[in-house]
């Protein structure tokens, strides 16, 4: 470790601290209908795609009516990239003849770009035509993105609204989501992108003649304008195999610096959206400074192991830290503050292959994912995500000291506590349970890569990631069979959909109910014991539930790598 | 849910064109009228050929060149298309060799590879970067210790000063960015092109 790893790991926070009021004041105003500087060019935009959909914008939904539109809205969306992906071979903008995607592989990849998951059993470069990566890729990351948000605000307005039977309008805060946020900032990001290195073209695959005399074909693409809103929505799914470890699709640290802050900015700018909402600014800054604290401490881990790096090759006298599978350019610790980011959030996204970090290093981003991606988290499930956690947290807190629970004005009662458990209480069904059941069924394990617990891990984190609607890989596992196409598609649906709908229940219970006004017996939840005790449910209830797989997995690797063993196959 | 079905159709269809569709093409026009250079591939051209691109490793073997770091990619075997073989730097198939920190094959692998290093250069220690491979398979880059640690070879090769290649090397070296961000490097390809043209013109 050096002092100027922990600079660039303090100037990433000081960056996103600064970015959050700035997009939490932006957003807030963009989602209350109020006039912004882009009104006048976007309003009549907006007036005539509500118009052409038979949206009235002042008309509000249920909890349940704002949920139904949003299923139906991702069964569309999942028509349409499922068509594109099977029908590549007949469209257009597909120069190097890409044959269609399998079925199996087309369902995993539709489930995994409408869920926000963007796990990568696809090959990018070697299997998508320019149509599907745009037409089917590009435009589930924009709206997965916005369907996030939009989730996130209804139950903030849940929060917020006083005996109200609704929470908003899921077509208004779409399509503003995506008009006003999304796509005003990703056009001057992806030109930003070009200018650093970044791809944007439709034309071939080049064939290069090396230095040597061998021939290179050399992949490009529309690139930056998927990688902009792949970092911005939190989507993580690669125009490339190889990710943002790709020199095309992270070519220099500035790119790479840039791609880490846009994964955090709009997530920990609705912590202030939230804050703004329920009247309370410190509310979302204490629930930042939550988010912070278990991040700092999660790359602080990471940072440490991979520069001490692994037993196994510093015993051969290599020095300088784990460099297997990380790109010279970024080195060690924009390497390790990637991959803690990129798992927190739930984006995906990859600069090193996970796979190859220490069993430590390894472990901090199988952990954030496990926590249910709450540290900043996916746009917007983060944010929903979190507020169970709050709820959990309220909870406790109230058995303790044997008063009813509130939070933010709202008695949390015996609905709101159930709601919350059920959403957390899937994660670990999913993860755990799929990881044993592929660790026994017969021919599911040869699909690791790294004998003995590391390839426990590989499992695990495949589940997890899917689960957790992450994406990131231990890419040495052959995800793309039959089995894991449709197992790991299983977890990302449930994952994503029975998080969301016992959140909007909750968000429909909680408007309806009063608001009941803080008085001296109130806990206050801006200040550092609520902080405390928030961490702290956090880590037990993911700890507790978590710390025996993660004991098969990274743990005993890490304890048997610096006994010097190692595990053939 | 029927009054549903109207919104969930159009506005799809509506956002799909606009972000699928409107956006990547705005974005490539404008990305090919401002920076035609990055847009297309950062790539170089040599007496009208393209002999590679900025931005992407390339498999060096000669001793007359700079070699890059361990490449993981594969390819199609030239003999048998169904079969994949070890193909360094096929920039259309980027991927890492996803060797966990416990499995004997990185450690066998980094060995070997450290045994022709060290009988290439034998005094000297061999940087990290020149046995791990990286995450794309594709790096361009490899540190200024990787690249003085081969100037011996090279200079043997080109029947060069190694005081001189020393001084390529230095004037190769890109520092941090703002001198903060990422790590010191040598692009492989960029220092190779020098490399030739500097024999060209003695």
């Amino acid at each position: 470790m050096t002092p100027n790893g922990w600079i660039q790991i303090a100037l990433f926070c000081a960056i996103i601290l600064a970015l959050t009021p700035l997009l939490g004041g932006y957003m807030t105003r963009v989602f209350a209908g109020e006039r912004t500087f882009l009104s006048p060019v976007l309003r009549p935009i907006e007036g005539a795609i509500f118009a052409l959909g038979g949206v009235d914008p002042k008309r509000e939904q249920t909890w349940l009516g704002y949920t139904l539109a949003m299923l139906l809205f991702h069964v569309a969306g999942f028509l349409i990239l499922y068509a594109v992906l099977r029908l590549q071979d007949l469209l257009p903008l597909n120069p190097q003849e890409m044959a269609a995607v399998p079925p199996d592989l087309s369902l995993n990849t539709a489930i995994s770009f409408i869920t926000n998951t963007n796990w990568q059993n696809y090959g990018g470069e070697s299997t998508l035509s320019y149509l599907a990566q745009m037409l089917g890729l590009t435009h589930q990351n924009f709206l997965s993105a916005a369907t996030g948000i939009a989730l996130a605000l209804a139950l903030i307005r849940g929060f917020s609204r006083a005996s109200a039977q609704t929470v908003g309008n899921f077509w208004v805060d779409v399509t503003r989501c995506t008009l006003y946020v999304l796509l005003p900032l990703c056009i001057p990001y992806t030109l930003f992108l070009v200018w650093q290195g970044i791809p944007q073209t439709l034309g071939p695959y080049v064939d290069a003649t090396t230095l040597e005399g061998a021939k290179q074909t050399i992949a490009v693409g529309p690139v930056a304008s998927q990688v902009a809103i792949k970092m911005l929505g939190t989507n993580g799914g690669g125009f490339f195999n190889a990710n943002a470890a790709h020199p095309f699709e992270n070519p220099t640290a500035l790119s790479n610096f840039v791609q880490m802050n846009s994964i955090f900015a709009l997530g920990a700018g609705l912590t202030n959206v939230f804050g703004r909402m329920v009247g309370d600014e410190r509310k979302g800054w204490a629930i930042l400074a939550a988010m912070g604290v278990i991040f700092v401490a999660g790359v602080a881990v990471t940072y440490w192991a991979e520069a001490a790096g692994t037993p196994g090759l510093n015993a051969l006298g290599l020095t300088g830290g784990n460099m297997e599978g990380k790109e010279l350019r970024f080195g060690i610790v924009a390497s390790a503050l990637f991959a803690v980011i990129t798992t927190a959030a739930s984006c995906g996204a990859v600069n090193a292959m996970h796979d190859s970090f220490t069993a430590l290093g390894g472990m901090i981003p199988l952990i954030n994912m496990e926590l249910g991606e709450i540290i900043v988290g996916g746009v917007g499930a983060g944010m929903y995500g979190m507020l169970l956690f709050v709820v959990v947290a309220m909870f406790v807190a109230g058995l303790m000291v044997g008063r009813t629970p509130e939070y933010a004005g709202k008695k949390i009662e015996a609905k709101e506590v159930k709601m919350a458990m059920l959403a957390i209480l899937v994660l670990p069904l999913m993860m755990l349970g799929w990881t044993a059941v592929a660790t026994v069924l017969p021919g599911t394990v040869a699909a690791i890569s790294n004998p003995g617990p590391h390839g426990f891990s590989e499992i695990l984190y495949a589940f997890t990631s899917a689960t957790a609607n992450n994406g990131s890989a231990f890419a040495g596992l052959s995800g793309n069979t039959p089995f894991y196409n449709v197992t790991l598609a299983v977890s990302m649906f449930i994952g994503r959909f029975m998080m969301i709908v016992p959140a909007m229940a909750l968000a429909g219970s909680l408007a309806a109910k009063k608001t009941v006004p803080a008085s001296a017996g109130t806990f206050p939840t801006h200040g550092g014991l609520f902080v405390g005790l928030l961490v702290g449910v956090i880590l037990i209830v993911g700890g507790l539930t978590f710390f025996p797989a993660l004991a098969l997995g990274p743990i005993v690797e890490h304890l048997a790598a610096v006994a010097g063993q190692t595990f053939g196959g | 849910m029927l009054n549903s079905l109207r919104p969930a159709f159009v506005i799809v269809v509506l956002l799909t064109a606009l972000t699928g569709f409107a956006y990547p093409l705005a974005m490539t026009g404008a990305a090919q009228v401002l920076f035609p250079a990055q847009a297309n591939g950062s790539l170089i051209e040599k007496n009208g050929t393209v002999v590679g691109s900025a931005l992407i490793g390339q498999a060096f073997t000669s001793d007359r060149y700079f070699h890059g770091r361990p490449s993981a990619t594969t390819g199609a075997d030239p003999a048998d298309a169904s079969k994949t073989v070890p193909q360094p730097y096929n920039a259309a198939n980027s991927m890492g060799s996803n060797l966990g920190p416990t499995n004997p094959a990185l450690m066998d692998r980094v060995k070997a590879d450290m045994a022709a290093l060290k009988a290439e250069n034998p005094g000297a220690a061999v940087p990290t970067d020149l046995v791990t491979t990286s995450a794309s398979g594709l790096d361009p880059d490899i540190s200024p210790e990787a690249a003085l640690f081969q100037v011996p070879r090279i200079a043997k090769a080109r029947g060069l000063d190694e005081d001189v290649l020393r001084r390529l090397v230095a004037h190769e070296t890109s520092e941090r960015t703002f001198g903060l961000l990422g790590e010191p490097r040598v692009n492989v390809v960029a220092i190779n092109l020098a490399l030739d043209r500097f024999a060209g013109a003695k």
